[in-house]
């Protein structure tokens, strides 16, 4: 093999594999595009779904120790805050004039609730001083948390523009103090009344009936009840169930992230709000209805002695126990 | 007056924390608190992003609407800006922020919060201009002496952008259009309810 046939068998074989490699060549991109690999916000937005009390959130990896600040957007800040500034202030505002309205509109329609038979003059025991105790307790407690709880809330359109930022923002810093310190009391409330008066306060069919008759509110002649009618069994059963969501909603969020995260607190939030305008609501018809609302009634609170006319209509099984048990009502002093 | 926006490009940022450490040792923010920070999405996969994240200084800011002492004001910059004079610590502007930007120093008892602390984008608070009191509770202000904030300054790959929304927007458009590819504005939507379309 001559040098020349060498070389162009060398070249020939040279040429036919750029040949071969030349569409190879061709299919390498020109330029690269990064981001056609790399994670979107859009798609990483659309892929969050709502969950309740859950955080729904994009999260990833950060330097610091603290995971909370891993999350880099929670777009469900936007709905808490939408709740916030519409559906709790309708409910609340709704809720609290509205049974301001029911309350005005039956005092004026039915007036004071009388003993049919006038005072007697003699009076039995019906609350015990640890009976009382628990009562104020948690009555108080609850016009505190009640004040001051509205007031973050409300405070900001109904008070602010009448005393100015200085004032209101000093009023309501002492209002968060009071509200998370009065809350361990009203806490104690709850369980005590729980404790002293769940067992007289099992629903019966007897209830069914008082509430068929109107409860003697409404309508003639009053339904026979035990110690608790069908009508404070449900402030009861309202006030227990609705103080324990207060409470675990409300220590959540006094001791943030010791349960759920940023959802957590969103959610406990909603609850701790709408418990709290609903069972407003609720105590405000009990408060009435307890005092001006009704002769005779306040006395079971406060001196812890009702009469005993009041407390045969109110509670005829009850008065019956009662004598049974005792024999002997205490005399009018 | 200027609309201040910030902007990161998640496709140049390397996750140095420059920003994270300028941010913290310009306006001396107290230990716990931090009101710039970096989070990688996809860490260590194919695609990972890391994007540098503080207050956004919102359109309508959510923070401002569910406060109820109303201590957020927006500056003529559109700054978002709030008075620790009134801000009662309550959590409600953290509960309400796309961004997780409010931070509370932990103080007395139970998990009890005291004043929120974020990003003030360089800006101070409602205390006259470049007071020490203004200092003391809020940093620097360096946008009253004419500069941008300094986690911005800083970024050693020029990924944080702030100023002008629609200076950096243009800014950003440009080196999409160049480089040929670009992962968007994180965060534009939720925080001013726009997209930078290129």
């Amino acid at each position: 093999m001559s040098f020349t046939k060498s070389v162009a068998l060398v070249m020939g074989a040279l040429i036919a594999m750029m040949l071969v490699m030349l569409p190879a060549q061709a299919q390498q991109p020109t330029s690269v595009n990064p981001t056609a690999s790399s994670v979107q916000e859009k798609q990483l937005l659309e892929a969050l779904k709502p969950e309740f009390g859950k955080t729904v959130a994009i999260e990833g990896r950060g330097s610091f120790p603290d995971v909370k600040s891993h999350v880099l957007q929670q777009p469900a800040g936007r709905e808490w805050q939408n709740f916030r500034d519409t559906t709790l202030s309708r409910v609340g505002a709704y809720g609290i004039l509205g049974i301001l309205g029911v309350i005005a509109a039956f005092y004026l329609l039915r007036g004071k609730v009388r003993i049919a038979a006038g005072p007697s003059g003699r009076t039995m025991l019906r609350f015990g001083s640890v009976d009382r105790f628990a009562h104020w307790l948690t009555a108080t407690s609850f016009i505190a948390l009640a004040l001051t709880g509205l007031n973050i809330t409300f405070g900001r359109t109904l008070i602010l523009p009448l005393v100015g930022d200085t004032t209101f923002a000093n009023v309501t810093q002492m209002g968060k103090f009071v509200h998370n310190y009065v809350s361990f009391a009203f806490a104690l409330g709850i369980v005590l009344m729980f404790v002293l008066w769940a067992k007289d306060n099992l629903p019966s069919l007897r209830d069914i009936r008082w509430f068929a008759q109107g409860g003697g509110l409404i309508g003639l002649g009053h339904p026979p009840a035990d110690r608790f009618n069908g009508g404070q069994k449900l402030i009861f059963w309202s006030t227990i169930i609705g103080g324990v969501a207060l409470s675990v909603s409300g220590y959540m969020l006094m001791f943030p992230y010791v349960v759920g995260g940023i959802g957590g607190l969103q959610a406990a939030n909603v609850v701790h709000a709408l418990a709290g305008v609903i069972l407003v609501a609720i105590i405000l018809g009990h408060i009435y209805i307890g005092s001006i609302g009704m002769e005779g009634a306040f006395a079971a609170m406060g001196s812890g002695k009702v009469d005993v006319n009041w407390a045969k209509e109110h509670h005829s099984i009850w008065v019956d126990k009662v004598m049974k048990r005792d024999g002997k009502v205490t005399p009018a002093e | 007056m200027a609309r201040m926006k910030f902007l990161c490009d998640a496709d140049r940022c390397i996750e140095c924390n420059a920003c994270v450490t300028a941010c913290k040792n310009e306006h001396e923010v107290p230990w716990g608190i931090n009101r710039r920070r970096v989070v990688t999405i996809n860490d260590g996969k194919p695609g990972e992003r890391s994007v540098s994240m503080a207050c956004m200084h919102c359109t309508d800011a959510p923070c401002a609407a569910v406060c109820p002492t109303n201590c957020f004001y927006t500056t003529a910059d559109a700054v978002v800006l709030h008075s620790k004079e009134t801000c009662i610590g309550c959590g409600y502007c953290f509960y309400a922020c796309p961004f997780g930007a409010p931070q509370y120093p932990k103080v007395g008892n139970f998990g009890s919060r005291g004043k929120m602390d974020k990003c003030t984008y360089c800006a101070g608070g409602p205390e006259p201009d470049s007071t020490s009191v203004e200092w003391i509770a809020y940093g620097t202000n360096r946008l009253a002496e004419g500069k941008l904030p300094l986690c911005a300054e800083m970024c050693s790959t020029k990924a944080l952008l702030a100023g002008d929304g629609e200076i950096i927007a243009r800014i950003y458009r440009e080196r999409v259009t160049k480089r040929g590819y670009g992962s968007g504005a994180w965060g534009w939507k939720t925080a001013y309810k726009q997209d930078i379309a290129v």
